[in-house]
């Protein structure tokens, strides 16, 4: 790319990272300080501390990538990313900020007194978390190669070491402060060269975004074939290309179509799907939506967070500007997968759409200063995402295997777990280099929706909730998810209805976990417990009745 | 937390201090009335129940409501794209009308239904604690 100034962007704000963990290092005195940040945080550093943990590498880099190759379809992907956060704060923000759990494991033991579902929570919590990790991991290392030309098995390993390190040595104080600052940082990586990109948009005389021909190369641009594909040309001519092949295009030439690339031309591209042609696209947006809408509370890295509010209403209060923040940055994302369909449609055909926010203030704006200096903000922010998150993750997971698996809970647990729970990811980031980003992080969504929505929901709002019940639940829901995950990772491909229902398995699963959490508890309903009362008395009465 | 109440006592003739009454800001708020009504509250009893269960139930339908608010206006596009395309193929502004409504119109929507739940199950738990609160006439 010969980019100068990239690599040192994403090297600052590596160091930035490390530096404010241990600036907030110096701040933890005690075991509570280390984990909870002693519950000190104000609401709107822990509001941006939430954004900036939730704003993946999937929202960061795969949003746009997947606006670029399928278009208004998957705008549900940001709208259900924020609207998570919505029924987070309708249904489940407050009670269970009183409840007093720090993770899902805790709200198990509290609520239903078992410590059978808790280990089983436990499970579901680790497998969520490094679902979500991997795919982090795997961003760095895509990003690192498309920037600077490394290695992707860099990339990958130097997020994996650093977040470990950072999250083993400053522990939930260092990353609170971490993780507000990455917000923001990501949050201006994205707007300010998104004001650029729209300018020069402008400048260009507005080029259309559906040309009546089909995508154009604006500039002279060469292709490296990197699997053997069929190429069909816009004359209807077709060859077969084979990896290793150059192709070299004008500017001015059309984009041709490529058989190793599933991306949605024209007016698919640019309108919704309609029905009677084709059911499966309703039904996988639906099963989207009811994924993204109900799986954000069930993410192990988000409810963490809640623990360090004072009371219920900043819980509340505190969502609220959560999700004002997380709206704020999906605007942007849409126009970078718009601007990339007319300045990178070299990408619709090696298929790296992921890499479109990276690589798009280079070829829209040049390579003069602006334009290298936009692009190495635009990958010091994607830098920030995979920090933040897997931070996030790393530290809910390295939470739940110190106090449930490895130890008692200690300081010293929680470090050793931290390890453990940070190299898993990265071997499996080694060695699965072929999954998409976003695809992946939306089965981690699924499966949170299959498993522990119902579980939060029906404990905070439902007094006949049993142990038996939820357990039962989430075996069956969120098993059926997790088969669903593994079959898309490892399984053969499938084609026709079976694909979309495994691929999008929201829509049956989480019906599913509902009906036989309900119908097992109905069941067994001499095993409520018998505290009942008083539980739903802390969830829901108000803290300054002082009970 | 401890006001003192008469902080300015009446003009008399001068002789040893008046004594002066400081009372907890919350005993002298409620009464036994409202003394027995957190009891009921703490010790769950039938009364304690029913106001709790109450509350609840309030809290529950503001949130069932809300999410009805949001599956229509939100939930119900996919299904109106599908069945009228050319709503799908609308323009406003010189965009498609999908673009703007799921990439534009969506964010500000979410938040309004989250800012008007915020203001509203604020105030059921007030009334909740008025009623515990309310002293017994």
């Amino acid at each position: 790319m010969g980019n100068a100034y990239t690599v040192p962007a994403i090297i600052v704000v590596t160091l930035v990272t490390v530096a404010i963990g241990f600036y907030g290092l110096t701040l933890a005195r005690t075991t509570s300080d280390f984990l909870v940040a002693s519950r000190m945080v104000s609401p709107t550093w822990n509001a941006a501390a939430i954004g900036g943990e939730y704003l993946s590498a999937a929202s960061f880099l795969g949003i746009a990538g997947l606006i670029l190759k399928y278009g208004v379809d998957v705008l549900w992907y940001p709208v259900g990313f924020a609207a998570g956060y919505l029924a987070l704060l309708l249904f489940v923000a407050a009670p269970l900020r009183r409840s007093g759990a720090f993770t899902l494991p805790d709200f198990c033991e509290l609520r239903l007194g078992s410590r059978r579902l808790r280990k089983l929570a436990t499970a579901f919590v680790v497998f969520i978390g490094w679902l979500y990790l991997v795919p982090q991991l795997q961003g760095a290392g895509l990003t690192l190669t498309t920037v600077a030309g490394g290695p992707y098995e860099l990339g990958a390993l130097l997020v994996g070491a650093v977040v470990t390190a950072n999250v083993a040595l400053g522990g939930m104080r260092a990353v609170t402060f971490v993780q507000a600052f990455q917000y923001w940082l990501k949050l201006t990586a994205l707007a300010v060269p998104a004001i650029f990109l729209a300018l020069q948009w402008q400048a260009d005389s507005r080029p259309p975004v559906t040309p009546v021909g089909g995508p154009v190369f604006p500039a002279a641009t060469t292709v490296v074939v990197e699997e053997p594909a069929r190429l069909t040309l816009p004359d209807g001519s077709a060859r077969e290309v084979r990896p290793g092949e150059e192709l070299s295009f004008a500017a001015g030439d059309p984009v041709p179509e490529i058989s190793s690339v599933d991306a949605a031309k024209g007016a698919d591209w640019l309108l919704p799907s309609m029905a009677g042609d084709d059911d499966r696209g309703l039904f996988a947006t639906y099963s989207l939506i009811l994924a993204t809408f109900l799986g954000t509370m069930g993410l192990p890295h988000v409810l963490v967070r809640f623990y360090t509010n004072p009371d219920g209403a900043a819980a509340r209060r505190t969502t609220l500007v959560v999700l004002a923040l997380v709206g704020a940055f999906y605007l942007f994302p849409t126009l970078y997968g718009v601007l990339g369909r007319i300045y990178t449609p070299q990408l619709l055909l090696t298929g790296r759409t992921d890499a479109v926010v990276v690589l798009l203030p280079g070829a829209a704006l040049g390579d003069g200063l602006t334009g290298q200096l936009l692009a190495a903000l635009v990958a010091a922010g994607a830098f920030a995402a995979f920090l933040s998150t897997s931070s996030g993750l790393l530290t809910s997971v390295a939470g739940v295997l110190s106090t449930d698996v490895l130890g008692r809970g200690s300081v010293r647990d929680f470090r050793l777990a931290t390890v453990v729970g940070g190299l898993v990811p990265m071997v499996l980031a080694l060695h699965v280099s072929g999954l998409d980003v976003s695809q992946v992080v939306g089965l981690a969504f699924a499966v949170a929706a299959s498993s522990f929505c119902p579980l939060l929901v029906l404990g905070i709002w439902w007094r006949g909730l049993t142990d038996a019940g939820a357990a039962a639940g989430i075996l069956v829901g969120g098993g059926a998810a997790v088969g669903a995950v593994l079959f898309t990772v490892v399984g053969p491909e499938l084609s026709g209805w079976p694909a979309v229902l495994i691929a999008q398995p929201a829509a049956w699963t989480v019906p599913l976990a509902f009906t036989v959490m309900v119908t097992v508890s109905w069941a067994t309903r001499r095993r409520a417990p018998t505290d009942i009362a008083a539980t739903m008395l802390r969830l829901h009465a108000p803290e300054t009745l002082r009970l | 937390m401890a006001i003192p109440i008469d902080r300015q006592p009446e003009p008399g003739p001068p002789g040893p201090p008046r004594r002066t009454r400081v009372v907890l800001a919350e005993v002298a708020r409620s009464d036994t009335g409202a003394e027995r009504t957190r009891a009921e509250l703490s010790q769950q009893t039938q009364v304690g129940e029913a106001l709790l269960r109450g509350l609840i139930r309030a809290q529950l339908a503001l949130a069932l409501r809300l999410s009805l608010v949001v599956g229509i206006g939100l939930g119900g596009l996919p299904l109106l794209f599908a069945i009228a395309p050319e709503v799908g193929a609308a323009k406003l502004f010189g965009v498609n009308l999908p673009w703007l409504l799921l990439g534009l119109a969506a964010f500000p929507f979410l938040v309004a239904v989250g800012w008007a739940y915020v203001h509203l199950a604020e105030r059921n738990e007030q009334d909740f604690i008025d009623v515990v609160q309310r002293p017994e006439r």
